[in-house]
């Protein structure tokens, strides 16, 4: 979920901001020049891939992946993250300049979360410690995105109670999809390309 | 996916990119912290102005409208239930409170103001031009290149995912909400990345046998003309009106 342009207040626009800004430095930083063009092509697989919807229940939900992302790409996650959004913004107006640093921190550290902590796991020798590892990087990815928007939106003011509460539980159900998605994806890969979880250290 | 409203040979097409850029954060960073409602109103008519010169078509920006204000009206919903007191309205357990509504109107005419601003700037240019626009306007090389692979190889993986989704509708795929379609989605979005790993190699080795040595050369550059120049001047006031009007203590 994105947040709007003209919804959050000052103080939350800057601290997203900076907290991407400095993201986004030190996943460049530990991008080397020849990587460049592979991270730029993920960024277009996964900006692709946000774009599919799967059927749960009587609606559908559209594919988020970060978690995915965070095992793929590790600290790279935040730049490529950024340049989704942004390419987002211009081709859309999903999102906008002053909400991107926001929107990119509430998608890019439950990826970074979900690299440090299971990233391990998915590389694990046992495929059930993989698959559940990343079930739960990619659920708990999509919890703590809604989470970050819910905490952007209350500390914007106390007039988005509801709107935050509102925020987390739509992000519920989609933790199941994203968890099953993310442990069907990794299987893949572990089969096909073990080396593509490897992550940018 | 398109870019709809980059063609047009229209003052508004042919600006500098760069000037487009700078006023376009410009104005979203001013709406978006202003707070008094005289400025949100002077702020609308900023992008009218520019979209009427740009002769966009109305009916492709009121459909781009339309996404932004399905999460307005959100919280247009949840936001008046944030509030207790000073109703304005009552219906057993709906209160409509008077600060709510001053909170989703306020909300409404900055959220679309920026939109129409972004579709004015942004959106009159091509993606290339405007990557290159921020090259120029100093944004790390890594980012500026990161932003032109992707949106450079976009399209070429959407084609990518569209023939998989043909070939497993062939074998006659239907989603449903079960594990079987989970699986084959996650096998998909497995095969993108995958594919767009082998491709980012191969151009990679290309740019190598090109005489990539680490660095990109920007060889065409922009010349600001006089006309560039009016038109900065003249979106930068009206900007710096706003600001003024929010900010400069002037009643």
């Amino acid at each position: 979920m994105h947040i709007s342009e003209g919804v959050l207040s000052a103080p939350v626009l800057a601290a997203g901001a900076s907290l991407s800004a400095a993201g986004v430095a030190l996943g460049l930083k530990k991008t080397p020049y020849e990587k460049i063009p592979q991270v730029g092509l993920f960024s277009s697989a996964f900006f692709v891939a946000s774009l599919i919807h799967v059927p749960l229940g009587p609606t559908s939900v559209h594919l988020v992946l970060n978690g995915l992302v965070g095992l793929i790409l590790g600290w790279a996650a935040f730049p490529a993250i950024l340049v989704g959004l942004l390419l987002q913004a211009l081709l859309f107006q999903f999102g906008g300049i002053t909400t991107l640093g926001v929107n990119t921190f509430d998608m890019a550290f439950p990826a970074l979360l979900s690299f440090w902590i299971f990233g391990p796991l998915v590389r694990s020798e046992s495929q059930r410690v993989a698959l559940l590892g990343a079930f739960l990087a990619g659920a708990l990815a999509i919890l703590s995105a809604g989470l970050l928007v819910a905490s952007a939106l209350s500390l914007t003011g106390e007039a988005f109670r509801y709107a935050a509460k509102a925020v987390v539980l739509a992000h519920l159900p989609v933790m199941g999809v994203e968890g099953i998605l993310t442990a069907f994806s990794v299987a893949f890969l572990r089969k096909v390309r073990p080396e593509m979880l490897g992550g940018s250290r | 996916m398109d870019e709809v409203f980059a063609e047009g040979l229209s003052p508004i097409h042919r600006l500098d990119p760069r000037v487009k850029v700078v006023i376009a954060a410009a104005f979203s960073v001013v709406v978006a912290l202003a707070e008094d409602f005289a400025v949100l109103l002077l702020a609308i008519p900023f992008p009218l102005v520019l979209i009427a010169l740009a002769r966009l078509n109305p009916k492709a920006v009121l459909k781009r409208l339309l996404v932004v204000n399905t999460f307005v009206l959100f919280l247009w919903f949840l936001i008046p239930l944030g509030f207790r007191g000073g109703e304005l309205l009552s219906l057993g357990v709906l209160n409509l409170s008077k600060e709510g509504v001053i909170w989703c109107l306020r909300i409404t005419l900055k959220s679309n103001a920026i939109v129409l601003g972004s579709i004015a700037l942004l959106s009159t240019t091509p993606i290339f031009s405007l990557v290159h626009a921020m090259r120029h306007l100093r944004m790390p090389d890594k980012l500026v290149h990161l932003l032109f692979f992707c949106f450079r190889y976009v399209h070429v993986i959407e084609r990518e995912y569209g023939r998989l989704l043909k070939a497993m509708k062939v074998r006659a795929f239907e989603p449903r909400s079960d594990l079987h379609t989970y699986r084959s989605y996650a096998y998909l979005v497995g095969t993108l990345l995958l594919k767009s790993s082998d491709r980012s190699r191969r151009v990679y080795q290309a740019m190598i046998c090109r005489g990539f040595e680490g660095k990109y050369w920007v060889l065409d550059h922009f010349s600001l003309r006089r006309g560039d120049v009016v038109a900065f001047s003249l979106m930068a006031a009206w900007v710096l009106w706003l600001g003024v009007l929010q900010w400069g203590g002037i009643r």
